[in-house]
């Protein structure tokens, strides 16, 4: 049948499965947009305060689902606007297709109105990225994106799609979507090798990431642990894949992991790491990682095999299906010499101390994890508050913690959890947390929140400082607190109710536990809660950048 | 392409063949200047078949850092097959243009050199002449040594070109994945030590 570009754009991404887009009209986006209009019935399409608000929405749906998530934004400044997004979600490999919007083809290169080369701009942050010069080529190079985003491993793609290209005419032909291209093969001889050396260990660790949460199953991880009884810590991004009350969870490893885990690692004979790249935030000095063992290193990317530190064993594929094939080979084992020491550690590590007098942060979340149960889905902005929850969140899914890994990118936090609570439905709670520091940077989306009646509960944990960088020159800089302290005057409760929301105001537990029970009976638009901490509060244990077990900070 | 630094490392050719499509060229340099990989040489040229170039870069890095390259090169959806050249048995051609500054004077001694390097003279004006060569990148190094105490107006070189004796034709057939895992093993292909 002859559709114009702007049908084919609809009739794809139906054909694509996609039900729901994150986006921002503009000018070279109007025919896509109206089309979009005559579909509303098959498409939802969100509409965020900002274009970089829409590109973490789009990443917190992905992240949510394991579903490609879909961002739409017009030609120059949108486009730029999705930059922060989508280079974030490349860093912790997501799926996600951005579609921009060009000037006319005859237009491009002559610094027509809007317009701006993203496709050069994109280049280093995507997987793969288009110019679609002819409506002929616009059905297929979409397929393409969606292929690219979510095969090997995952990452965005973005497709820039001039305005005449929307506009003209051609012949399009309906296809079934192609099968997601997991890769399914490995080695079997080094699947056997590495099950060997396991079941040879006398001192085991699993050190996984967030490449088991995109695998096809993290079931397989589970099952090996507890047959093997490897205990196992996990990175930022693999939190949640194992469950915080596992006799064998070691908890996370790295700068702000906590001592056994880092212990654990140096200390151990055999280190099986899976889905993970081994960075500088825990590998914290990679001529010292793991330095008594055989490294044993599983990801589907090759090229993370020896960047930063280099192994003894790796097998490439896809996590769940060589461990499911390394199941059967694995020895049922306990090892109880080696637990014991682990507990010893874990009797020694740092365990923060309640005061009655202040609000502390491990109070706030442990009450949030009270309140919620298991099933809540928790989103984080960056910075202190990022790795509080980390450290006491009580991780039960797989999928239920959202943070920025890689990228680190403040302002995250409620984009991605506009995302989350569109992709799992309003009767998820979907609860974000965040500082004071972050929550200002994109708080402006909590107006989209509010017209799309999401029940999102944000608590803010409110130091009035940038608390990260802030703890960071109290350690190594002297306490000169350079630009950390911005006396600002915010008044969350005020600024909740001019976006049309209830804000809570807490200084201490008793406050926050009422208004956090209250906010929970809100099932119609989201609610903030600010927690007044302290300046000096701060995340521990730490180990310095370039520094390893030996150099960790406790108090 | 800082030369002085890594002189002691590796020299590697590595001929990529990449889809032919605008953009290309950028997606590869761009990933070499992020990556920091040390290039000397970048050329890229048309293959027998029109849908794929071939981009042939000439790196010095250690064993890990040439590693490095050729995996995340092979990650970019536009690379069809990556492989290293042997340095000592590859064939490597390099096309010299050199303009020298030359009078009725040292015509004779220019034509010399011209004729002991097998160097064509393509351009003769009143003031100037134009070499012609093509070696390898060690032959035109020599060449050019040898005009030192001479002009040179302008000197153009147009990076290495190479190609593999005899086998290579075979070896494109295969997968991308089995051509790498022959040149640069990952850890894994024999059973680690404990």
């Amino acid at each position: 049948m002859l559709l114009n570009g702007s049908q084919i754009f609809v009739e794809v991404l139906c054909e694509q499965g996609v039900d729901t887009i994150f986006g921002y009209p503009g000018g070279a986006v109007l025919n896509l947009y109206d089309e979009l209009y005559k579909n509303a019935d098959r498409i939802t399409h969100v509409l965020t305060a900002h274009e970089q608000g829409a590109s973490h929405a789009a990443d917190g749906y992905a992240r949510a689902t394991g579903r490609t998530g879909v961002v739409l934004a017009t030609s120059g400044p949108g486009a730029t606007n999705l930059v922060t997004g989508i280079a974030t979600a490349y860093m912790d490999s997501i799926p996600m297709v951005a579609f921009t919007g060009n000037v006319a083809t005859d237009l491009l290169g002559r610094d027509s109105f809007q317009e701006a080369y993203i496709e050069g701009i994109t280049m280093p942050i995507t997987k793969h990225n288009f110019t679609v010069r002819r409506v002929e080529d616009l059905a297929d190079t979409m397929r393409a994106a969606f292929r690219i985003a979510q095969s090997g491993r995952k990452g965005p793609v973005l497709v820039d799609i001039p305005k005449d290209v929307t506009a003209n005419k051609c012949e399009f032909t309906p296809r079934q979507p192609e099968p997601i291209r997991t890769v399914t093969t490995f080695d079997e001889k080094e699947v056997a090798w590495a099950a060997d050396i396991i079941n040879g260990a006398q001192r085991p660790v699993i050190y996984f990431g967030g490449g088991v949460r995109s695998a096809a199953s993290c079931q397989p991880l589970r099952d090996l642990i507890h047959k093997a009884g490897i205990p196992a810590t996990y990175t930022l991004m693999g939190a949640g894949v194992v469950a915080y009350d596992d006799p064998l969870s070691l908890g996370m490893i790295g700068m702000h992991g906590c001592y056994t885990a880092n212990r654990a690692v140096s200390e151990a004979d055999v280190v099986v790491a899976i889905g993970t790249r081994f960075s500088d935030r825990v590998a914290l000095k990679p001529s010292t990682f793991a330095k008594k063992a055989t490294i044993i290193q599983i990801d589907i990317d090759p090229s993370e095999v020896n960047k930063n530190v280099q192994v003894d064993l790796s097998v490439v594929g896809d996590a769940a299906y060589i461990l499911q094939a390394m199941l059967p080979k694995v020895k049922e084992a306990t090892h109880p010499e080696w637990m014991a020491q682990i507990h010893d550690w874990q009797a020694h590590d740092y365990h923060p101390v309640s005061d009655p007098s202040r609000l502390m942060p491990h109070q706030v979340i442990g009450e949030i994890c009270s309140q919620c149960g298991p099933e809540a889905v928790y989103v984080t902005d960056v910075g202190q508050h990022q790795m509080w929850a980390a450290q006491y969140l009580r991780h039960t899914k797989s999928r239920g913690f959202i943070t920025s890994g890689g990228l680190g990118t403040m302002g995250f936090g409620y984009g991605a959890a506009i995302g989350a609570q569109m992709a799992l439905g309003r009767d998820q709670r979907v609860v974000m947390l965040t500082g004071d520091g972050s929550f200002h940077m994109n708080l402006n989306e909590a107006c989209t929140a509010v017209s799309y009646h999401l029940p999102i509960i944000t608590v803010i944990f409110n130091n009035q400082v940038l608390g990260m960088v802030r703890q960071w020159q109290t350690s190594f800089y002297g306490k000169r607190y350079s630009q950390t302290d911005p006396h600002r005057k915010t008044n969350f409760v005020k600024l909740a109710e001019g976006f049309g929301l209830k804000g809570y105001h807490c200084e201490n537990l008793a406050q926050f536990q009422a208004a956090f029970a209250e906010a929970l009976q809100n099932h119609d638009g989201p609610t903030w809660i600010e927690c007044m901490i302290g300046k000096d509060e701060k995340v521990l244990p730490m180990i310095p950048g370039g520094g390893d077990i030996n150099n960790i900070i406790m108090e | 392409m800082d030369k002085t630094e890594q002189r002691t490392e590796q020299r590697k050719v590595v001929s990529l063949l990449v889809d032919n499509q605008t953009g290309v060229l950028a997606r590869v340099s761009s990933l070499f200047t992020r990556r920091g990989f040390n290039i000397e040489s970048l050329t890229v040229s048309a293959t027998n078949d029109p849908t794929i170039s071939r981009i042939t870069v000439t790196v010095y890095g250690d064993e890990n850092r040439l590693n490095q390259l050729l995996l995340q090169t092979e990650r970019l959806e536009v690379t069809r097959q990556v492989f290293v050249l042997d340095d000592r048995t590859a064939l490597q051609r390099e096309l010299l243009l050199l303009k020298v500054a030359a009078t009725v004077v040292n015509r004779a001694e220019l034509r010399e050199i011209a004729s002991i390097y097998k160097a064509k003279i393509i351009d003769l004006s009143p003031d100037s002449m134009v070499f012609e060569l093509t070696g390898k990148p060690d032959k035109v190094d020599a060449f050019l040594r040898m005009f030192e105490g001479y002009t040179i107006l302008e000197q153009c070189r147009t990076g290495v070109t190479a190609m593999e004796r005899g086998g290579m034709h075979q070896r494109m057939q295969k997968p991308p994945q089995e051509i790498r895992a022959v040149q640069f093993p990952l850890p894994g292909t024999s059973c680690p030590k404990r």
